[in-house]
């Protein structure tokens, strides 16, 4: 049994930001599968609830005419699994989608309550790292945009303001045209899990074995998501190589902010910095076009 | 021998009502004005309670009752789901208080309410005060045991529940006999049962002033007698109903929440009270799986026999007894009937701790003790350059070998049978050959271990079934057991059985699956792998006595002596020829309504089984280990079974899913853990516990070796229990091949992995 003590279902975009700025108690509802676990685990009490999922302009996936891709955040993870946008220009997306959850969860859970819910492990947000996402928040003050590095605060907080509702997920031409990319989800189990570790690469090339620009979005590695500045910096200009891809490897732990917990030691999270960066490099390389490295 | 319809495939006989939710479970039955109740839990896993104030909480509108330990019946009573027994000296720990004074773990039951709503019950919860003091928690068997450490029970010294073990032979001797001493140590985890439906119940008064109590449990009958035990009233003034049930695993095998129950309801007056725990509730304080820690020592000749072996086990069992005192017997003497090791001395301790409490567990000690055994037979192997396999093989046991112990004779045994046909599947000769040079990060490995177990109880425990069968107008008959279906298919594999002996079609067979004290035959319950040996040699003595009456009863009406009778596809028949007499259903319209010989057939029977048959088995798997992220991946696993004479194939093949899945999940994954400063749980729940899914499970090969066992009806052994105790070392000794580092401790998941190859220098 949970807790609710008022749902209200918006048609509209308006309508959902008015309801909001009436009543500042209510809560925005995507898919619900995060907020109603807190629900249940009694984090929220006495919830007043806005569900926007009826809200059909929110769920669109398309490629806009100056190549900007742009996702609804109502999109759902079968929805992106399955997007020929998705698949052909931003294909991570799609890996990082089909690797969450099980068949039921990814049928109703949403990109914008994967983002908003601002967890380090949400399967969506390292490949929006290294995509360098950008994000569009409306309310009925107006609407601003922000890259989705700013967008995360720390474990669990985002910077949604009072009133605000995430309604569009950008990604921009130069982030995606000419990339290849990888996704890796470590976790303990092939499904129904959250990561251990999500390593998200692109990377560009230029004359086939130059690597022109390296993007590496990491999830669990830190409170939220991250990005390797330093690594990325190395790789670029190298020509691809073992010795190469591991020292990537090496300098991505220098980004990272592992800690011990009881899920998993510090040293075994760098340990698998260390290894799996490299290993979706290597597949990135591969999806840019360059060659398999022996 | 050759079977109609025993050996069949027969669809399950509940699988339309399940799939299409017909079936219905304790949750799906309604009451008028059913109450609901709810427990305070400590936060503490030590410590008494001073003061505990719940006047706040009884004014909150909608609050029926707030019941504290002062409320409820100052009686000790045992929740293991054993048959009871006549001596005194032999029934279980009577350690429990439906609410207790003294928290003895984080989650143990101090309060409970009962209110309109569970928000208003979960309100009322946070509405009770209560003043604790923290005593010394004790969160390990060494801290438990330690000179001086705090008593969890006042009566038991050290903090030892039971230490009984055995000896036979001489170890002395045998140890100065050996060419070579090998020992190890072996350490299992805790685990949780995790089956599909969490515990739940609910209990009303009756009109005649009885306590009427719906459970979701493996053990009806017995749950009658520990309630009635426990509010202190007369049994018969109970009344258990077990619907259909969700899995139990053993930890329905247990009166975990039916005592509180009952107590909720007479403290509302008889109003229904439904008590409903959560997953979360359900993985703390239900029960869990004893976690093992042994040292085994053995002597061994030159050339693999296994001279003499001294084990010493330590047994967590928890805050308290529950099945703990007779686990670690169990396991102690079921892994016996496998290996021809003449002295054994076998020293357990089980021990109390504050953690939550363990119990009875699908092998109930067994995939401990195989586990450690098979563990320990490898690295035997290793130390003397032995094959794995043929050192096992030398040291089997032979068929007509009498336990000195438990007196229990081998009268069959497939298992080299199933070492061979094991062997053969994964195709061990050529990719033994193939990995012996292996580079990379990458490696595969194979490994193997046996097992023996039991059928039930017997010489420990009684082994009464019963079975009931009425003959209907039509030719068709009803079947009421006492034994419960919980998922496993026993109600299937029964009504195979009456089917078989009557010559009937299996819809021609209704097996009533709910099982009601009042009404149902009385059987201990579904526990130690019993029921298609036990409870199924009541099933068919009460189908032959249907049969001899219908054949009596033909001879009145055709003047053909019974004796020259049988009973074949619905009719009665010669038995020389099988040539047709008179169909069934006319026979059975005349016992109904012949205006002078009338007399409905039913049949009425309880069997007292005073024997055991022991099942053999093996797993085989393949694995590939990642050696740099510590990640272990099975390719191929086997498990190969002798259980006598497979009443239904295709249900069999599901026990042995079920079994290996969940060794898998033992052997790479599972594990509840603790804070270990303050005993707090971190991981009950699916989320964080890792069960494995359909995803982590590989394609599980099985096969059987049919044997006939002469004690059980249609040459049955059991089957239940037996399928998840070889697989952990089964993958560990696959992992031992592929990496050359031996892992003695479960699980094997990827951080610990991670830190032994590190240690090992291979990372
Ligand atoms: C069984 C199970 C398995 C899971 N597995 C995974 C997994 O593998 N990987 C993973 O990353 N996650 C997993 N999750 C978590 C969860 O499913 C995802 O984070 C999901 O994307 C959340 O989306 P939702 O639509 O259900 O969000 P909701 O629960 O509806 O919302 C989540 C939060 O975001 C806010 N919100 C939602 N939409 C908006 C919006 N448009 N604007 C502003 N705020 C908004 C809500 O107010 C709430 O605070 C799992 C959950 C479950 C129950």
């Amino acid at each position: 049994m949970y807790d609710i003590q008022n749902y209200q279902e918006a048609l509209t975009l308006s309508e959902a930001t008015e309801t909001l700025t009436r009543n500042p108690r209510m809560r925005i509802i995507a898919g619900g599968t995060d907020l109603l676990i807190k629900l249940h685990g009694g984090q929220i009490e006495a919830a007043e609830l806005l569900s926007i999922r009826n809200i059909e302009a929110l769920s669109h996936i398309e490629k806009r005419p100056d190549g900007v891709i742009s996702i609804g955040p109502l999109a759902t993870f079968t929805q992106m699994t399955q997007d020929p946008v998705i698949k052909a220009h931003v294909p991570i997306l799609a890996e990082a989608a089909v690797s969450m959850g099980g068949p039921q969860i990814r049928n109703i859970a949403t990109i914008g309550g994967n983002v908003c819910n601002g967890a380090t492990s949400a399967d969506s947000a390292s490949s929006l790292f290294a995509l360098e996402a950008e994000l569009v928040l409306i309310s009925s003050r107006g609407s601003r945009v922000l890259p989705i590095s700013e967008f995360y605060l720390g474990p669990g907080k985002v910077d949604l303001r009072a009133g605000e509702i995430l309604t569009e997920i950008r990604i921009l031409p130069r982030h995606y045209v000419g990339f290849g990319g990888h996704y890796i989800k470590f976790a303990m189990r092939k499904a129904m899990d959250i990561a251990t570790l999500g390593v998200a690469v692109l990377c560009k090339l230029e004359a086939g074995n130059i690597l022109a620009e390296v993007k590496i979005g990491l999830g669990v590695a830190g409170p939220t998501p991250l990005r390797c500045f330093e690594a990325e910096a190395y790789a670029v200009g190298k020509a691809v190589s073992t010795d190469v891809l591991n020292e990537v490897g090496r300098l991505a732990i220098r980004s990272a902010k592992a800690r011990t917990s009881w899920r998993a030691s510090k040293e075994y999270r760098e340990h698998l910095i260390q290894e799996l960066v490299p290993r979706a490099l290597r597949e990135a390389i591969v999806q840019a076009g360059g060659g398999e490295i022996a | 021998m050759a079977y109609t319809i025993v050996g069949k495939s027969v669809p399950r006989i509940d699988a339309v009502a399940k799939v299409t939710g017909k079936a219905k479970y304790t949750d799906d039955f309604f009451e008028r004005d059913m109450l609901v109740g709810k427990v305070l839990r400590s936060p503490y896993a030590h410590a008494l309670v001073k003061h505990i104030d719940t006047t706040k909480a009884k004014e909150l509108p909608g609050v029926k009752a707030v019941l504290t330990y002062q409320d409820v019946p100052q009686i000790k009573f045992a929740t293991a789901g054993h048959p009871f027994n006549l001596d005194p000296s032999h029934q279980d720990k009577a350690d429990r208080l439906i609410l207790t004074g003294k928290a003895r773990f984080v989650g143990d039951a101090v309060a409970a309410v009962v209110a309109t709503d569970e928000l208003i019950a979960e309100e009322a919860l946070r509405l009770i005060e209560v003043e604790y003091e923290q005593l010394e928690a004790l969160l390990t068997s060494e801290a438990a045991m330690k000179e001086g450490a705090p008593l969890i029970h006042e009566d038991c010294p050290h903090n030892i529940l039971s230490d009984r073990g055995f000896r036979m032979g001489n170890l002395e001797e045998a140890f100065l006999a050996a060419d070579t001493v090998v020992e190890g140590e072996y350490e299992t985890s805790m685990v949780q049962h995790c089956h599909l439906e969490n515990h739940i119940s609910y209990a009303y008064v009756d009109t005649h002033d009885r306590i009427v109590i719906v459970t979701s449990t493996q053990i009806p009958h017995i749950i009658r007698r520990i309630v009635g035990q426990a509010l202190g009233i007369p049994w018969g003034r109970i009344r258990v109903i077990k619907p259909y049930v969700g899995g139990g695993f053993g930890a329905k095998q247990d009166a975990c929440l039916e005592p509180l129950t009952a107590a909720m309801t007479l403290a509302v007056g008889g109003q229904p009270v439904k008590l409903n725990y959560s997953r979360e509730e359900c993985m703390i304080d239900t029960r869990r799986r004893h976690d093992f820690k042994f040292k085994i020592k053995s002597g061994v000749t030159r050339d693999g026999k296994i001279l003499g072996m001294h084990i010493e086990a330590v047994s967590n069992t928890g805050a308290y007894a529950s099945h703990g005192h007779s686990i670690a017997g169990a396991g102690g003497s079921k892994f016996r009937y496998l290996y021809a090791i003449p002295a054994i001395k076998y020293e357990p301790k089980t021990v109390y701790t504050n953690l939550p409490v363990a119990g009875a567990m699908r092998g109930y000690g067994s995939p401990q003790m195989v586990y450690a055994l098979e563990c320990h037979i490898e690295d035997i192997a290793k130390k003397l350059n032995l094959d794995p396999i043929e050192i096992r093989r030398k040291n089997l046991i032979e068929i007509g070998h009498v336990d000195p112990l438990s007196q229990n004779k081998i009268m069959s045994s497939g298992i080299r049978e199933c070492i061979d046909k094991g062997k053969a599947l994964i195709r061990w000769e050529a990719k033994k050959e193939a990995y012996q040079q292996q580079a990379g990060d990458k490696r595969r490995g194979l490994g193997m271990a046996a097992f023996s177990y039991a059928s039930g109880t017997h010489p420990i425990g009684l082994e009464i079934a019963g079975a009931r069968i009425v003959l209907n107008q039509d030719g068709s008959v009803q079947v009421q057991i006492g034994a419960t279906e919980i998922g496993q298919g026993s109600d299937t594999v029964f009504a195979q059985m009456v089917a078989e002996v009557l010559g009937l079609p299996i819809d021609r067979v209704h097996v009533v699956s709910e099982q009601d004290t009042d009404i149902s035959p009385f059987d201990t319950g579904a526990y130690a792998s019993r029921q298609t040996y036990i409870s199924g040699m009541a099933v068919k003595k009460a189908a032959e006595e249907i049969k001899a009456k219908i054949l009596d009863f033909a001879w009145g009406l055709t003047d053909i002596p019974a004796h020259a009778l049988d009973l074949k596809e619905q009719n009665v028949v010669y038995k020389h020829s099988g040539e047709s007499v008179l169909p069934l259903a006319e026979v059975a319209l005349s016992t109904y309504y012949d205006t002078v010989f009338a007399q409905p057939i039913t049949s009425d029977v309880s069997n007292n089984a005073r024997v055991n048959a022991v099942p053999y088995g093996v797993t085989f798997a393949e694995v590939e280990v990642d050696l740099k992220t510590g990640k272990i991946e099975i390719l191929e696993i086997y498990n190969v079974h002798d259980s006598g004479t497979i009443v239904n194939p295709r249900l069999a093949e599901g026990q042995v899913h079920g079994g290996v899945s969940m060794g898998i999940g033992y052997a790479l994954s599972e594990q509840l853990l603790f804070d270990p400063k303050t005993g707090k749980p971190l991981n009950n729940n699916l989320l964080d516990y890792k069960l494995p899914t359909i995803m982590d499970t590989p394609d599980i090969g099985v096969a059987f070796v049919e044997t006939h066992e002469p004690t059980g009806s249609f040459g049955v052994k059991s089957l239940g229990e037996p399928p998840a105790l070889s697989p952990a070392p089964a993958i560990r000794n696959a992992v031992l091949d592929a990496t050359g580092v031996a892992f003695n401790q479960l699980p094997m998941n990827p951080q610990r992995v991670f830190e032994k190859l590190k240690q090992a220098g291979l990372i």
